[in-house]
């Protein structure tokens, strides 16, 4: 038996092939960070498979120093806490502390680049020059791109986080929100990261 | 078994009231009529049927490559194709097919065509990421065949394993990691679309269990796009790596291990297959009920065999490497969970037949892909059952055995269902009828070409015919006759397919609403439907398989509208 509805009420799913509504947005967005992360867990696993199988070949030089990405690991857990602060500030509609929280945050990020710069040109190896030296390149390097889109992307936020003429208000936070999600994603990628490249 | 015809009436007996189509306001930056189809359109069914073309334009380029292959293996020499050529032809045949043709269009085409009529949605959940998602296959595509012409086309066949993909010309191999990127890219935004779409958009009223049967391969398939396809990323930017900048990630001459990446290779490309073949499965499980006018056979089972096809399937990459060093703990594991597949498979397989047992079959067109579907569908499960036994796999392994069980499954499964899906949904895409002579002797021509291409193939592999080498040893020379013959019957079968769509399109019988009296809900609006489907509410159908019984007349569904 099929039936049509009576009920006058429209739902808004139904209001416009073109409506994307902010919680179907933040459901795409952790999607598509599950699938990102499995490009993580690839690299992992390929990582873990390598140190199990692949034994270092006899003349390769392949040592990491533990300060700067200690460094790194701090400053990022702290720049999610600031992350963490800025949408606080923009819950209560307090857009000059959001961007200032965000400001932090982007210099968090930014300070984390450099000092994974430092770290790449003060390293003994290059990245063809063994196997450990390439994946060490390719995992950090690719979380790096990660960190760098974050950087972009919160600057974008911060600037349309100013009031008056922003877009981003406590009315229409989603944006912000969903760089606060990816950032804290890849804040966690990084935990792993540390962990399985750094201490194992 | 009683089979009775009926003829397509229009809406005669239907009583569908539909309010005339007001214009829309939000769609007025679209462009309108056929201009639609090459536009950047936000229309969840121009989108399909974009989907649906683009991917048939690639499955004649991939068809003439499979052609040509056949020509080659005509005489035991290389003779038609320089074996570089042939390397090359073989290569852009499986990405084609694959990449190009079946994955879009089982997933993109009627994914995007059905889904939001299924759910009771005017779109998709992100119509923009689906438009953008559709556009990454052309160029893609594109590039791929290109490579062919600038500097030759990659030449380690669609596995692209090392060190074969690294010693090969690099330029090629390069093309065919960028264009395979992208259409990951797409097919991974599809699978966020379909996965917010079925689970977040669905009619109020709509519980998971009352959507019919497509939904839920598409939930299913659309996991294991996102889970898996950004292995296979990640894996072949490494392979790039190794390719570009010489490092040694895959390369064993520095210190590389060619293993680790044929294990995040098969980590998507044995979920790919069901990716292939699971919204087969759905689409199959759409039309028998409408042409045997008998609910679907067990509706619960089919959704949990579905969701464990989707965590078995994630767990029996390595039944793709037994030969491969692989440790016998690994063997016996894989092995197992491998043969476990087999389990709900076969559920599904029984459903079906129990589906068409005592219906009041139509033997149609749509129906008879189908039925040809579950008959290809189950030989190639048995040798794929067969396959999972490493004493057999080591056996048969990189044989013409593989190649015949993997096109009984890709071919004699979802390729069927492809041609069964579009005589089907035809009239609801068009509003016109195909004529069904010619979809019979399309059958007919297709099911024994088919068959007699590739079953041979069978006793190839076990005698030990090596495959993807375009010379062999004369004594198969008749059977690879035989085979080629085969693949002749399948290229002439396409004429009166295309012949058909084409002609039908212009001067076919009117389908009007509901040709098939089908109960589900992309039936029960205009044919062509308006731009957001319903001119009216989305009707809640939430027995989408309720042929036969007492509280209506199937022939005769009363639908009335508030």
């Amino acid at each position: 038996m099929t039936t049509l509805p009576s009920t006058k009420e429209k739902s808004e799913e139904l209001t416009s092939s073109d409506t994307q509504h902010s919680d179907h947005r933040l459901f795409g967005l952790i999607t598509f960070l599950v699938a990102d992360g499995m490009t993580f867990a690839g690299f992992f696993a390929a990582y873990l498979t390598y140190k199990a199988v692949n034994p270092l070949l006899p003349d390769a030089i392949y040592e990491l120093e533990l300060p700067l990405p200690t460094l790194n690991t701090i400053l990022l857990l702290v720049s999610s806490a600031t992350f963490h602060k800025a949408g606080k500030a923009l819950e209560a509609a307090n857009s000059k502390q959001c961007q200032k929280w965000l400001l932090i945050t982007a210099g968090l990020g930014i300070a984390f680049l450099i000092s994974q710069m430092v770290e790449y040109f003060t390293l003994p190896f290059g990245l063809t020059d063994n196997l450990y030296a390439s994946t060490f390149y390719a995992l950090t390097g690719f979380h790096g791109l990660h960190v760098t889109l974050g950087s972009i992307m919160i600057l974008i936020v911060w600037w349309q986080a100013r009031s008056p003429g922003g877009r981003i208000t406590h009315v229409n936070k989603f944006p912000l929100e969903a760089a606060e999600i990816y950032w804290h994603f890849v804040d966690g990628i990084w935990v792993i990261l540390f962990i399985i490249l750094y201490l194992l | 078994m009683v089979q009775t015809k009926f003829q397509a009436t229009g809406n005669g007996t239907m009583s569908i009231s539909l309010p005339p189509a007001t214009e829309n306001d939000s769609n007025s930056l679209q462009p309108t009529g056929w201009l639609r189809f090459i536009s950047f359109s936000l229309d969840h069914k121009v989108i399909g049927l974009q989907y649906l073309v683009c991917g048939f334009i690639f499955y004649l380029i991939g068809g003439v490559l499979a052609g040509a292959i056949r020509i080659e293996l005509l005489s035991p020499i290389s003779d038609f194709l320089a074996r570089d050529v042939y390397n090359q032809v073989l290569t852009l045949h499986g990405t084609i097919m694959i990449f190009l043709w079946i994955v879009p269009v089982v997933n993109g085409a009627f994914g995007n065509y059905l889904i939001p009529f299924y759910v009771g949605a005017r779109d998709m959940a992100f119509p923009r990421l689906n438009a953008v998602a559709f556009w990454m296959i052309p160029p893609a595509g594109l590039m791929l065949i290109t490579s062919y012409f600038i500097n030759g086309a990659a030449q380690s066949g669609w596995t692209a394993y090392p060190p074969l993909s690294i010693t090969t010309p690099a330029a090629g191999q390069i093309v065919w990691i960028v264009s395979v990127l992208l259409l990951g890219g797409s097919s991974i935004f599809g699978g966020i679309n379909f996965i917010a779409t079925i689970l977040k958009l669905r009619r109020p009223g709509l519980k998971l269990m009352q959507l019919p049967m497509y939904c839920w391969a598409m939930l299913g398939t659309s996991i294991l796009v996102v889970l898996s396809t950004p292995v296979l990323a990640g894996t072949l930017i490494l392979l790039s790596f190794d390719i570009v900048a010489h490092t040694g990630f895959f390369n064993p001459a520095l210190g590389g291990n060619v293993i680790v990446y044929q294990h995040l290779f098969w980590f998507y490309s044995h979920p790919a297959v069901y990716i292939m073949v699971l919204p087969a499965f759905g689409l199959v499980s759409e039309i028998l009920p409408v042409h045997c006018r008998k609910p679907l056979f067990g509706y619960t089972t089919m959704v949990y065999s579905i969701m464990g096809i989707v965590v078995l399937g994630l767990i029996v990459w390595a039944h793709h490497m037994f030969t491969s060093g692989t440790p016998p703990w690994m063997r016996l594991f894989f092995t197992i969970a491998t043969s476990f597949i087999a389990v709900p498979t076969g559920i599904k397989f029984f459903n079906w037949v129990a589906t068409l047992w005592g219906g009041r079959i139509t033997l149609n067109s749509a129906i008879l892909f189908s039925c040809g579907f579950i008959v290809n569908f189950v030989l190639g499960g048995i040798t794929g059952v067969a396959l999972a036994q490493v004493p057999f796999d080591i056996h048969v392994h990189d044989t013409y055995f593989v190649v015949a069980h993997f096109h009984y499954i890709v071919y004699g499964g979802s390729v069927f269902v492809i041609f069964s899906s579009i005589y089907h949904w035809y009239p609801k895409f068009t509003g016109k009828m195909l004529d069904e002579k010619l979809g019979i002797i399309h059958f007919a021509l297709t099911f024994i070409g088919f068959n007699l291409c590739f079953a041979p193939q069978h006793w190839l592999g076990l005698n030990g015919m090596p495959r993807r080498v375009a010379e062999y040893d004369p004594q198969f020379t008749l059977v690879n006759q035989i085979s080629s013959v085969g693949a002749l019957l399948m290229a002439i079968s396409t004429l009166p397919f295309l012949w058909n769509i084409i002609y039908s399109f212009i001067k076919g019988d009117k389908a009007g609403n509901n040709p098939w009296q089908a109960l589900t809900p992309e039936w029960l609006t205009t044919s062509p439907p308006p731009v957001e489907n319903w001119s009216g509410e989305a009707p809640l159908v939430t027995k989408p398989y309720g042929y036969g019984e007492k509280s209506s007349d199937e022939r005769n569904p009363t639908i009335t509208q508030a």
